[in-house]
């Protein structure tokens, strides 16, 4: 009896409902994707699945696994970002869908401060920053004066910031191919050191400072909202906007200062990507980049919460990096997008699943109550309901 | 007894997780009566009519419909065993006619095509039957909330339903309308409808009902005759102790003035013209004034336009001696105003925030209870709420930690009252501060308000509750289409007067001295000899 009443607050603790919550998105996130592959073709669809999870543990050796570890964690250093402001921005009651946009203009000013001023990567890193949070703050300015959806401007910004990026990189691309110049022979100064890092993934290159950095960030954001008089203020205004102006707060600069933090967590993203040398922007891309959406899937699998968010970015970045493992012979090309795609949506149900936990914790509990009242015979009751367990 | 029941709930039992919201409660409604039910806000009224209109399902109990057992399992079911409904919050179409609304959802159709015609020659014959005055193809945003509430009974009339239930029918009415709404209750009855009627309001049971059902905290308490029991009897079982009905307070000792306002003018947010109308105003130390009237005559905007929650048009509004009329509501707070909120989840309070951070949503940035450092200093803030909630006996399920939103009205109204009270002022707006709490927690409020005048505080009630505006205060301001139009003694004046002034059929003129017509000299007087003494 006293172990199942342990059991009972164990479930109704918001972490612990959290972590589980997560868990059953993923576990269902991958039923479904293994599902789809058996559709394609039965033969590959347990190797597929098998394929996305172990991700870098499926390579063959050592050196080989640590590389491939340092690849994932080197793209989740930005996602993490990317999270990091959807998850500050929504402790605020904001959606802030535009992290895409304010991570275009991260890329789009980091890179040509790298390229064509051949700043240091402090500064580079700087200047993202502050792009992020200009457009983050148009959105907040919209939303504070003219309340304007942040999700709307967010959106439109988004694909505004596309094109500029592609505009103004393109003075600084390499001439035989749509890719801006790499920064390993451009401007060496513009690459986040390594700081030793590397030499723990096989010589990965690409580990930098910038994933620490990330980590440290997470935990920053964590106690400005936890701890602080400026969190205090900006969650009181995302839980109660007219309380927060009731009480005398500054509600619509906060809102504008929170997107544009928002935006700067985002751009500081893009400069986590574009200065470790990973990749280049491909100034003839004509779709927003996937980092800024898959941010809000990590924000919801990481339960909302800042810490969290650093694992479950780990995790997403850990199913497409896996994805792109699959056996093309077996699967047409599209497929690890598909697959982890499918376990990315499913990550955005964790709320769904909250919900339906309580429910279903609630409805036991006055279960529990009727039978106690009409005298049924409780311990049989009991008996049966812990045997579901 | 021999007499037919219309409608009778036996043995109702209806449990929540946690809660038992009727506990074995028994409703029997006789046909052709008006049968009271009165209670407590949280008392289970609520919750039995839910089960009434099959909006929950009883574990427990029977209803029964002229003797025969029936099975209401959603609200058209009870429309079919002919009950209806006036909500508390109107559910009508803003934007369509009167006529329009009534036949909604049971229009008579030809061929797809309305018949109109038909529909409001029905409603015509209803309404000279029960002299309930609406004019048909009026807009519902036209007409008066009586006129409205008139139309609700329509609607209701028009479904030919027999069994008519009033949820708290007379919080939005004048007192004159509350008259005409009694009037129109006999009528039906003689018409041989069976009427149920929620309310708290004492008065209004002994005026019209027969009988009368309590309920308190979820249990069935009893059922009486209204002719045979006394208010204070009603109001023992509803609350199950004796309650103090008069406010007692010494005479008010009044100081120098802390507020002062002059021709306040503050736009309305809805329509075009402004919701307050150069309004001019003082409140000294040791007094209550309050400002009396109507429901949406521009009490809200006044006080918004008061503690900086909107910008003035025009006019100043001096406290303590400093123009504040440009000043942020922060600085209007540091500087002597105190604010009970009239909506406490909207503005009182951040529901998602445990107790102990709602209790220094005012005063979270004082060194107090913030470090240098821009950290908060939790332990104090922790111990802060401690202190106040013993001292103004805030219930919660956790102490400091309890999300706001987890308790009672009652005790988040203390919560704010006590935040407000303990942060250090000269001036405490308090906007409705009774509003939904049952008759108790209502002793509280109003012995806390006289408390705060007689120590030396200046206090500015703005109410909406007949019984508080004449027991409260000690000057009464009556605000109408935002002008203020009276100013009453509440020692001096009687009700029907006062109501006369909330509806606008009385001016006088030595508040507003723009205000040209005068109805009645002789209320000037009156009035004058209550203003000489502030």
């Amino acid at each position: 009896m006293n172990e199942k009443a342990e059991k009972k607050s164990l479930l109704k603790n918001p972490s612990f409902q959290a972590i589980l919550t997560s868990l059953i998105c993923i576990a269902l996130g991958l039923l479904i994707g293994y599902i789809v592959l058996l559709i394609i073709n039965p033969v590959g669809a347990g190797e597929a699945i098998k394929t996305i999870l172990l991700n870098f543990l499926s390579r063959s050796s050592h050196p080989a696994r640590m590389k491939a570890l340092g690849n994932t964690l080197a793209k989740t250093a930005p996602l993490l970002m990317c999270a990091l402001s959807i998850c500050f921005c929504y402790k605020v009651g904001l959606f802030n869908i535009g992290a895409a946009g304010q991570y275009e203009a991260g890329a789009c000013f980091g890179l040509y401060a790298a390229l064509a001023w051949h700043m240091p990567w402090f500064v580079c890193l700087l200047i993202a920053a502050l792009a992020g949070a200009v457009v983050g703050a148009i959105s907040g300015a919209l939303k504070a004066y003219r309340n304007v959806n942040e999700v709307i401007s967010g959106i439109m910004l988004n694909w505004i910031l596309l094109y500029l990026t592609n505009m103004m990189l393109n003075k600084v691309k390499d001439p035989a191919s749509p890719y801006t110049l790499k920064l390993a022979s451009a401007n060496k100064a513009a690459l986040i050191p390594t700081a030793g890092l590397n030499a723990m993934f096989s010589n990965n290159k690409t580990v930098t400072l910038a994933i620490p950095l990330a980590i440290l960030f997470a935990i920053l954001i964590w106690v400005i909202l936890s701890k602080t008089k400026f969190g205090y203020e900006l969650k009181a205004t995302g839980y109660n906007k007219e309380a927060a102006m009731y009480a005398g707060m500054k509600e619509k600069q906060n809102i504008i200062v929170t997107l544009a933090i928002g935006g700067a967590l985002a751009g500081i993203g893009a400069a986590f990507l574009f200065l470790t040398g990973y990749q280049e922007w491909s100034t003839t891309q004509t779709s927003v980049p996937g980092m800024g959406f898959n941010g809000i899937a990590a924000t919801f699998l990481g339960g909302l919460h800042p810490i969290g968010t650093i694992f479950a970015s780990f995790f997403i970045q850990s199913i497409t990096d896996g994805g792109a493992l699959i056996n093309k012979s077996v699967y047409p090309s599209q497929i690890s997008d598909l697959i982890s795609s499918i376990i990315i949506y499913l990550c955005g149900f964790v709320l769904f699943f909250k919900f339906a936990l309580n429910n279903w914790i609630d409805r036991g509990s006055k279960k529990k109550e009727v039978s106690k009242v009409t005298g049924k015979e409780i311990k049989a009751d009991d008996a049966s309901k812990g045997g579901d367990k | 007894m021999g007499q037919e029941y219309a409608i009778e709930m036996v043995n109702i039992t209806k449990r929540f997780p946690g809660i038992i919201a009727n506990d074995n409660i028994t409703l029997q409604l006789k046909k052709g009566e008006i049968h009271a039910l009165l209670g407590e806000n949280g008392a289970g009224k609520s919750t039995l009519m839910s089960v009434l209109f099959g909006l929950y399902q009883a574990e427990e109990g029977v209803i029964k419909k002229d003797g025969k057992e029936v099975k209401i399992n959603n609200p058209n079911d009870a429309n079919d065993l002919g009950i209806g409904m006036v909500h508390q919050h109107f559910k009508l179409v803003q934007c369509f006619t009167v006529l329009e609304n009534i036949i909604l959802g049971v229009e008579s159709t030809k061929g797809g095509m309305l018949q109109m015609e038909e529909a409001r020659a029905k409603v015509m014959a209803l309404s000279e039957k029960y002299g309930l005055q609406v004019d048909p193809d009026a807009k519902i945003e036209d007409i008066t909330v009586g006129m409205q509430q008139r139309t609700e009974i329509l609607k209701m009339l028009y479904r030919d339903n027999e069994i008519l239930i009033f949820d708290e029918p007379t919080a939005v009415l004048t007192p004159q309308e509350i008259e005409e709404l009694m009037q129109i209750m006999k009528n039906l009855r003689a018409e041989g409808k069976s009427i149920l009627f929620i309310t708290h309001k004492l008065n209004e049971i002994k005026a019209v009902a027969d009988r009368v059902t309590v309920l308190r905290r979820g249990k069935y308490i009893g059922t009486v005759d209204v002719a045979d029991t006394s208010k204070e009897e009603m109001s023992r079982m509803m609350v199950g102790r004796d309650v103090n009905m008069v406010v007692e307070k010494k005479p008010a000792k009044t100081g120098d003035v802390i507020l002062k306002v002059e021709g306040m003018t503050v736009a309305s947010k809805v329509h075009a013209n402004n919701a307050v109308k150069d309004v001019s105003l003082e409140v000294r130390e040791g007094e209550i004034v309050c400002i009396a009237g109507i429901d949406g005559n521009g009490q809200t905007e006044f006080v918004y336009g008061l503690t900086g929650m909107e910008p003035l048009v025009d006019g100043k509004i001096t406290l303590c001696g400093e123009d504040v009329s440009k000043s942020s509501i922060r600085h209007r707070s540091t500087h002597g105003m105190s604010h009970i909120p009239e909506d406490r989840h909207k503005h009182g309070l951040v529901l998602d925030y445990p107790l102990e951070y709602n209790m220094v949503l005012q005063r979270y940035f004082e060194p107090e209870f913030t470090a240098k450092s821009g950290f908060l200093k939790k332990k104090e803030i922790r111990a802060y709420s401690e202190k106040l909630e013993a001292e103004h006996d805030v219930r919660s399920g956790q102490g400091p930690i309890t999300i706001a939103r987890a308790m009672s009205g009652g005790n988040q109204q203390k919560a704010i009252i006590a935040r407000e009270i303990d942060k250090e002022h000269k001036l405490l707006v308090a906007v409705q501060p009774t509003r939904g709490l049952d008759v108790g927690a209502i002793e509280g409020v109003h012995r806390h308000l006289i408390e705060e005048r007689d120590n030396g505080r200046a206090v500015l009630l703005v109410s909406l509750e007949l019984e508080e505006v004449m027991n409260v205060p000690d000057r009464i301001l009556v605000m109408y289409e935002g002008e203020l139009v009276g100013e009453l003694d509440p020692k001096k004046t009687t009700v029907e007067e006062l109501g006369l002034y909330m509806a606008g059929a009385k001016k006088n003129v030595t508040v507003n001295a723009n205000t040209s017509e005068i109805e009645e000299s002789e209320v000037i007087d009156n009035v004058r000899s209550g203003k000489e003494e502030a």
